[in-house]
């Protein structure tokens, strides 16, 4: 796997980051590279800026008035300083993100396809060419087509956050973005969430930028990952080399900090 | 795509510690809504007070009458001009400040005595006390507002107390409604469930959490609400149920004054700037004061 | 030794939904702790309540000390809220922001009249430093505090009133990794400390692995299975708790063991299944289980399960794994 994305362009490439609220930096990255068919994750606690490099990424971090500085390119083309109506193109249908909060994401006076038909309508498809993409993907992420009809209110936090998947599939984005999109689902929907993410690599060929607190949830799913803290990223690597055998005394912490089944060491 | 949901703590700069006073003063100069709303409402008051004394006609505000400066324009001797019994403009408005916000203030306070305890206990007690709390309030709130006081208006002798009256019935259900939302989701947090866990009296948890919490949306309002009992009056009075001639009521002046306003302007703009001065003042001072009191916004950067 | 805590039957109803359906725990004197497992829906934030009397139990009893919670009023009711203490979930509401730190906990000494009030600061400082926090906090606000932190204030307020039972609702759930740790430190050490009696809710089952001597594992109301931790996590007799320990992840690629798939959405608690609850879900159901509700029996010293095949279970059964994603033909 590894060996591939060193020969082509990475999938997703940031270079000299720099997210600042007026003068103070919430995120200094120097470099994060994300290849084809790859799983990085993006590992650190609250407040290491990890969520603002998503905003950064997805071209969203002025909503929240925050000044981004340095280069995110896709498939080598440059992200920053692109006028909102190409990244407009760029969002969801070729970098998706799912969040935290599936419940958030969905306006709750609106039905679950009426959003996501008027997602994919909005990236150039027709009205029946975007529902059968939007039943074929709802499918693939094992949920039934009929759900499309609920309101976000009638989904459980699984079922949504697979709806938010199943809209990343439908509109055959090239990089996902999942923002601690676990965090707030029981353990055994977790493993299913992950799972399909795996599946989505596997089948699809999907990047997947994970983003998570959770070092377990790292380990299992990611091939590399980056340990942030405070806006940098102070270690990055294969996972298994990371976890077993971190060099900075911050995942050396973090790693020490995870329960385990068999107690802590 | 829709937009992200990010948690505060993520975008928020963090805090630091000072002390109470320097906190205290750099709200203050921080808070422009505040200063300039107090200072206002601070000149209303001192209007208010000191117009026997700063006004050049105090008469006028009484039964004096002057039939040879009848409808003079705004000139040195009369700023504010006269109006159709030569009656001092200027007087009459700064005698008004003590009447108007005056019957404001007391409508709301009386709104908000029998609204606040009955919503905290319709929000936070639930059940069959929110049940007749509410259908109550509901009764009184299907009147439509201003034809209610104007029928109470109607029943009682015409005078100040009976406008008063009439418009704190009208004004109470709402803050009950307002105050019943906030303590019923106050009521349901952790940390007043903690404080029954801890075996907290009900009492104490009213007082000292669910009154503190639901209170700020009720200050929001009374300042709002400022301007609107001071124009409900003056709908009253111009119908003749509230305040009398000589009674320099704002209100009751603009009512009288729009016969002239062609071309004679003054008599009705003085009075209703001074109208639009007072809801704007409250209601700086209202923003300012939920500001003030929002812990959250201490050591703002 | 008697228990200091019994919970005989437990029955909770929030309109037509049984949120707790027959639940019987114990919990001993302390030093000791219990876990309670389970997903959303398993009703086990809901026991919690229940032992803390914020919510009414519709049938079941619970006993403290060998007396019926439910029959306490006034001073024994007082003396019962001191007894026991409750830590909640969610660091964002557990304090009221417009008081400070200090006097929020100040307030729980103030209504036992735990101290006199002018030592109550010089206490309030003592409590802040237990739960290894500067004592100077006391004099802000919570939203100066991180959320790790404020769990920890609510900790300290909790104990103020020197608890013989305290109930921790996922008391790390909302929290980072690092704070997580600090926190179920700190309860280890309180355990060790105070000898406290502890009712550990979470859905984490590596949490409970550190701090509880007995877990009790929650599905949809009713308990799966019980037994000392240990033994119930390495030798599951419920194929629920095979499921659920399966897909807890772990950082450690040897530790893993091949995830157990789950089908389908966890049943309705408004209109539960017939038979056995979680039978629409299991890769080991069979006819009887469809028909007859599995009773909490013993199949090994101390280990009490409701499954119908849970000495297979025991016994280490195939149950299918891998993954749910079916490969496109």
């Amino acid at each position: 796997m590894t060996a591939e994305s060193q020969v082509t362009t990475p999938r997703l490439e940031i270079a000299g980051l720099t997210v600042r609220f007026g003068s103070r930096a919430v995120v200094t990255m120097d470099e994060l590279a994300l290849g084809d068919a790859e799983i990085v994750g993006l590992a650190g606690e609250s407040g290491s800026g990890k969520s603002m490099t998503t905003l950064a990424v997805l071209g969203l971090a002025g909503t929240v008035g925050a000044t981004v500085t340095g280069s995110i390119k896709l498939d080598g083309r440059e992200l920053t300083g692109l006028p909102d109506r190409e990244l407009r193109d760029i969002r969801g249908r070729r970098i998706a993100a799912i969040f935290q909060s599936p419940s958030m994401a969905f306006n709750p006076v609106f039905r679950v396809g009426h959003i996501a038909l008027r997602a994919l309508r909005q990236h150039g498809l027709t009205g029946s060419e975007a529902a059968d993409r939007a039943a074929q993907a709802m499918r693939e992420v094992l949920l039934s087509p009929d759900l499309l009809r609920r309101y976000p209110s009638q989904l459980s936090g699984g079922q949504l956050q697979r709806v938010a998947i199943a809209l990343a599939v439908a509109l055959r984005a090239e990089v996902l973005l999942a923002d601690e999109p676990t965090s707030a689902l029981d353990v055994t929907v977790q493993a299913e969430v992950l799972e399909l993410i795996r599946e989505l690599r596997r089948r699809e060929g999907m990047s997947v930028l994970f983003i998570s607190h959770d070092l377990a949830v790292v380990a299992e799913l990611c091939d590399r990952v980056a340990v942030m803290r405070a806006g940098e990223i102070v270690e990055q690597g294969p996972v298994d080399q990371i976890m077993s055998a971190p060099r900075h005394a911050y995942t050396a912490d973090l790693l020490r900090s995870v329960p385990t089944l068999r107690g802590r060491g | 795509m829709t937009q992200p949901m990010i948690a505060p703590q993520a975008v928020r700069p963090p805090q630091t510690g000072i002390t109470r006073g320097q906190a205290l003063r750099r709200r203050l100069t921080a808070n422009p809504l505040l200063t300039i709303g107090g200072a206002f409402v601070l000149l209303i008051v001192l209007a208010a007070i000191f117009a026997p004394l700063i006004a050049p006609f105090p008469g006028d505000a009484g039964t004096a009458t002057n039939p040879f400066a009848v409808l003079k324009a705004p000139s040195a001797a009369h700023w504010f001009g006269t109006d159709q019994v030569g009656r001092d403009i200027l007087s009459r408005v700064l005698f008004g400040a003590r009447v108007s916000p005056v019957i404001a203030i007391i409508v709301l306070a009386i709104a908000c005595l029998i609204g606040i305890p009955l919503g905290v206990a319709a929000g936070f007690l639930g059940g069959w006390v929110d049940e007749l709390i509410m259908r109550v309030t509901d009764i009184f709130l299907a009147f439509p507002p201003l034809l209610l006081a104007l029928a109470l208006a109607a029943v009682l002798p015409a005078s100040l107390t009976s406008l008063t009256i009439a418009m704190a019935a009208v004004w109470w259900p709402w803050y009950v409604r307002l105050i019943r939302g906030q303590a019923a989701s106050v009521a349901g947090r952790a940390y007043v469930e903690a404080c029954r866990a801890a075996g907290i009296s009900r009492l104490r948890i009213i007082f000292r959490h669910v009154l503190p919490n639901s209170f700020t949306p009720v200050l929001v309002q009374v300042s709002l609400d400022v301007g609107g009992v001071i124009l409900t009056a003056s709908a009253l009075s111009f119908l003749g149920l509230g305040a009398q001639d000589p009674v320099p009521d704002w209100g009751l002046m603009v009512a009288e004054g729009q016969r002239y306003f062609t071309p004679d302007w003054w008599l009705v703009t003085f009075p209703g700037l001074a109208i639009l001065l007072t809801a704007f003042a409250f209601n700086l001072l209202g923003d300012g004061l939920r500001d003030l009191l929002d812990p959250k916004r201490i050591f703002l950067r | 030794m008697a228990p200091l805590l019994e919970i005989a039957d437990l029955q909770v109803r929030f309109g037509l939904v049984r949120a707790v359906d027959g639940v019987s725990l114990d919990i001993a004197p302390g030093p000791f702790g219990l876990g309670l497992v389970g997903e959303s829906g398993s009703g086990k934030t809901t026991v919690g309540r229940a032992v803390l009397r914020l919510v009414p139990a519709a049938a079941g009893q619970i006993k403290f000390d060998g007396t019926d919670v439910a029959a306490l009023r006034g001073r024994a009711l007082r003396d019962y809220r001191r007894a026991v203490q409750i830590v909640f979930q969610d660091p964002d509401n557990t304090l009221d922001p417009r008081m400070r730190i200090g006097p929020a906990i100040a307030e729980a000494l103030a209504a036992h009249q735990m101290v006199p009030r002018r030592q109550a600061g010089q206490r309030v400082r003592e409590l802040l430093a237990e739960a290894g926090l500067d004592p100077d906090f006391a004099g802000r606000y919570p939203h100066q505090l991180s959320g790790g932190q404020r769990q920890r204030v609510a900790i300290a307020r909790a104990l103020s009133v020197q608890p013989r039972l305290l109930v921790l609702d996922e008391p790390t759930s909302a929290l980072d990794v690092r704070a997580q740790a600090r926190i179920l430190e700190l309860v280890g050490r309180l355990r060790a400390e105070r000898r406290l009696s502890y009712l550990l809710i979470t859905h984490n089952l590596a949490v409970v692995s550190e701090l509880c001597e007995q877990t009790a594992v929650l599905y949809l109301g009713r308990v799966a299975e019980s037994g000392p931790t240990a033994e119930l996590l390495g030798a599951p007799a419920h194929p629920y708790t095979r499921a659920l320990r399966s897909a807890v992840p772990e950082v450690d690629a040897g530790a893993r063991s091949a995830r157990i798939v789950l089908h389908g959405e966890p049943a309705n608690a408004i209109s539960p299944p017939p038979g056995c609850v979680f039978h629409p879900r299991c890769p080991l159901a069979i006819d009887r289980c469809t028909a007859e509700v599995p009773a909490l029996r013993t199949v090994a010293p101390g280990r009490q399960v409701a499954c119908h095949r849970a000495e297979e279970v025991l016994a280490g059964a195939e149950m299918p794994s891998g993954t749910d994603i079916p490969r496109p033909a």
